[in-house]
């Protein structure tokens, strides 16, 4: 393969350096691990409850979360846990609060659909749907109110799409000019239900133009049409410009929750997988381009397995919260 | 120094000082300036019965017009808490809850317990509560009780212009969501309050009168029903003790049942519907605690377990009024085994 130009180079990879580039693979390569190694890890009966995974949505998280920072917040869906690692939640603990321990990032309260760490502006995987728009409405009002520069990111899904939460935010984020993006990450199914059936405009970015901003739609399985989408986005917020809604499409690898059976839909992961999966996409693009070779990739790979493998082995062992902890952490003062 | 103001003068002034004290304290809600988007004045209404009046002119950046969209802002004053400000929302009427439910109780509420003790969420929803205004079945209710059974949430019943000043103060400086229920009927009493700022503390009741011969545990509005009852017993005989619990949750339930061992019987004053109330709740605590110190049956006096009605006929018997809290004075009074 003839080398590409720098400049053309640079174009194909959305002028993001290498070191830009190798921490956005590590962090898709990081949800990829994560999510798969839950995937078995249910299997086996250890975790409680109910895991929604990420799989196959790696880019729209790692992408979007690219151009925050520590003045920016994120609201996140019941599909959480890509959305708290690419704003930075520790991944260990993250394991943890997944196996319900006292070592957790909410030290075993919370569990899978309530993952959250305020420090790092993450305002928690949600267990309701549509929950999240309305608190962005409000991160993105203390951003504009202190003067930081900040946005507000609400993550949800083509089911929140028809909540009117999500709706009632969006009018509010337009009228009061609010730094808020809305990013729809259509997965084509609420639960077992289509988006071609339960959303009933073509899409869901078309709704945008109903409260007042601009409405994109991307390929969420290219990390940089998302990239790109998502920082023209956020620029325009931080300068004052208003709420934007992203709506970002593809498909979710494992079912809804782990353990369904998903007669609903048709082979079509397998056909996602082989042809469109982001990592592989990205690492295509990344190595063809010349910016990146495979051996840098390959050992990110290793990396990541080892952490993830770290973070199972610790989770296994770590103590559960005793009855100590049941009535601790309702209130500060009561 | 202390001088005669409304309820609702109390509620404002306590606004205004807290957002004079703290530039992180905003108000948000239907028409809390007014007149947003049109020619006229920027400052129109002060919320739909004035409570906020005034405000806007003095902090124009802080005082936050919204749609008709209850989810969107109260979620946004609850999403704006995590981020350092200290929102006070209004939420019209209590009844609205209903279409914005879900960012108070399974939102803040939970934060702090589900992320492991980490959030603090500094909001206050204030909302009208109450029926005497013929607003009929969706804008009358007391659904107090409904929040006080969600943990995480306080809430707050102020009685007087002094109550609702301290109170709200201490609700906004409070760091946990707090709801803060001002009975619409209340608005026009008139009371000493001081000038300065001050906090009333939460779970702590208020004795509004001494007596032996019986407890009246009484709430809000009930309250002043409540004094009226206890000054026609008075003139019979009876020397009822009144307790304001001022809070709902936290409940002051040590000032109840101490009162209680004294008088040996106890009788709930509620404009709430009685099932699943503050009227249960304090007459079960009153059973299980004080079993041992009642001379007679707990009364309870409520609103029936129907719709607030309309008709003014209707909303006056729906309403409990000094008349049916003397009769069920007397009845614990002259019970017999």
């Amino acid at each position: 393969m003839t080398p590409t130009q720098p400049a053309q180079a640079a174009q194909a990879t959305s002028g993001l350096d290498e070191k830009a580039l190798l921490e956005a693979y590590r962090t898709m390569r990081t949800i990829r691990e994560f999510e798969e190694r839950l995937h078995l890890e249910f299997a086996t009966g250890e975790i409680p409850g109910f895991v929604h995974l990420y799989a196959g949505e790696e880019a729209s998280a790692t992408a979007v979360c690219a151009h925050l920072d520590e003045r920016d917040s994120i609201a996140s869906t019941h599909r959480g846990h890509g959305h708290c690692i690419a704003k930075g939640v520790d991944v260990k603990e993250m394991m943890a609060e997944i196996y319900g321990r006292v070592t957790g990032s909410c030290r075993g309260k919370g569990g899978s659909m309530h993952i959250a760490d305020l420090s790092k502006g993450m305002l928690g995987a949600n267990g309701i749907v549509g929950g999240g728009p309305p608190l962005i409405c409000g991160t993105a009002l203390a951003a504009k109110q202190q003067g930081t520069g900040g946005v507000g990111v609400a993550f949800f899904g083509d089911g929140a799409s028809n909540q009117g939460t999500t709706l009632e935010a969006l009018n509010l984020a337009s009228v009061w000019n609010l730094p808020a993006i809305f990013v729809a990450e259509n997965n084509g199914y609420a639960e077992a239900t289509a988006a071609t059936w339960s959303v009933a405009c073509d899409n869901i970015a078309d709704r945008a133009a109903g409260f007042g901003m601009p409405g994109v739609i991307v390929d969420g399985f290219d990390f940089f049409a998302v990239y790109e989408a998502a920082g023209e986005a956020i620029e325009r917020a931080r300068e004052g410009g208003g709420p934007t809604l992203i709506e970002v499409k593809f498909t979710r690898y494992y079912g809804h929750f782990e353990g369904d059976q998903q007669t609903y839909r048709a082979d079509e992961v397998a056909r996602a997988r082989a042809s469109l999966d982001c990592l592989k996409q990205f690492r295509e693009r990344v190595t063809a381009s010349g910016r990146l070779d495979a051996a840098a990739l390959d050992g990110i790979d290793g990396e990541v397995a080892g952490l993830i493998e770290a973070a199972v082995t610790e989770a296994k062992q770590a103590p559960t919260p005793t009855a100590d902890d049941l009535t601790t952490d309702v209130y500060v003062t009561y | 120094m202390a001088r005669t103001i409304s309820y609702r003068e109390a509620v404002n002034e306590a606004l205004r000082q807290e957002m004079e004290r703290d530039p992180s304290v905003i108000v948000m809600g239907e028409d809390n300036a007014g007149g947003a988007g049109s020619p006229g004045e920027d400052d129109a209404w002060g919320g739909v019965l004035g409570v906020t009046k005034g405000l806007y002119e003095q902090f124009p950046g802080r005082v936050l017009d919204t749609p008709i969209s209850e989810s969107a802002f109260v979620g946004a004053a609850v999403g704006a808490a995590t981020r350092g400000l200290r929102p006070v929302a209004e939420l019209m009427f209590i009844d609205f809850m209903g279409v914005c439910f879900d960012q108070i109780f399974n939102q803040a509420a939970k934060f702090r317990y589900m992320f492991g003790g980490k959030a603090v969420t500094p909001v206050v929803v204030r909302t009208m509560y109450g029926a005497g205004l013929n607003a009929a079945a969706q804008h009358s209710q007391c659904l107090y009780p409904v929040f006080t059974h969600i943990p995480g949430l306080k809430v707050v019943l102020p009685s007087s212009p002094y109550e609702a000043k301290g109170l709200l103060i201490q609700a906004i400086r409070d760091n946990d969501p707090v709801i803060f229920c001002e009975h619409k009927a209340l608005y026009d009493m008139t009371g000493e309050v001081p000038e300065d700022s001050y906090t009333i503390p939460f779970g702590e009741a208020n004795v509004v009168r001494d007596g032996d011969d019986v407890t009246i545990v009484a709430l809000g509005r009930m309250v002043s029903v409540a004094e009226e009852a206890a000054a026609e017993l008075a003139r019979q005989g009876v020397q009822a003790e009144i307790i304001d619990p001022r809070t709902t949750s936290p409940l002051d339930s040590d000032t109840i049942l101490e009162s209680v061992e004294n008088t040996g019987r106890l009788v709930v004053v509620d404009e709430a519907t009685p099932r699943c109330s503050m009227a249960t709740d304090i007459s079960a605590l009153v059973a299980q605690e004080a079993f041992g110190a009642l001379r007679a049956p707990i009364e309870m006096v409520t609103a029936p377990h129907t719709p607030v009605p309309f008709a003014q006929t209707l909303e006056q018997l729906y309403i409990p009024d000094a008349q049916k809290v003397a009769n069920a004075v007397k009845k614990t009074m002259d019970w017999k085994k």
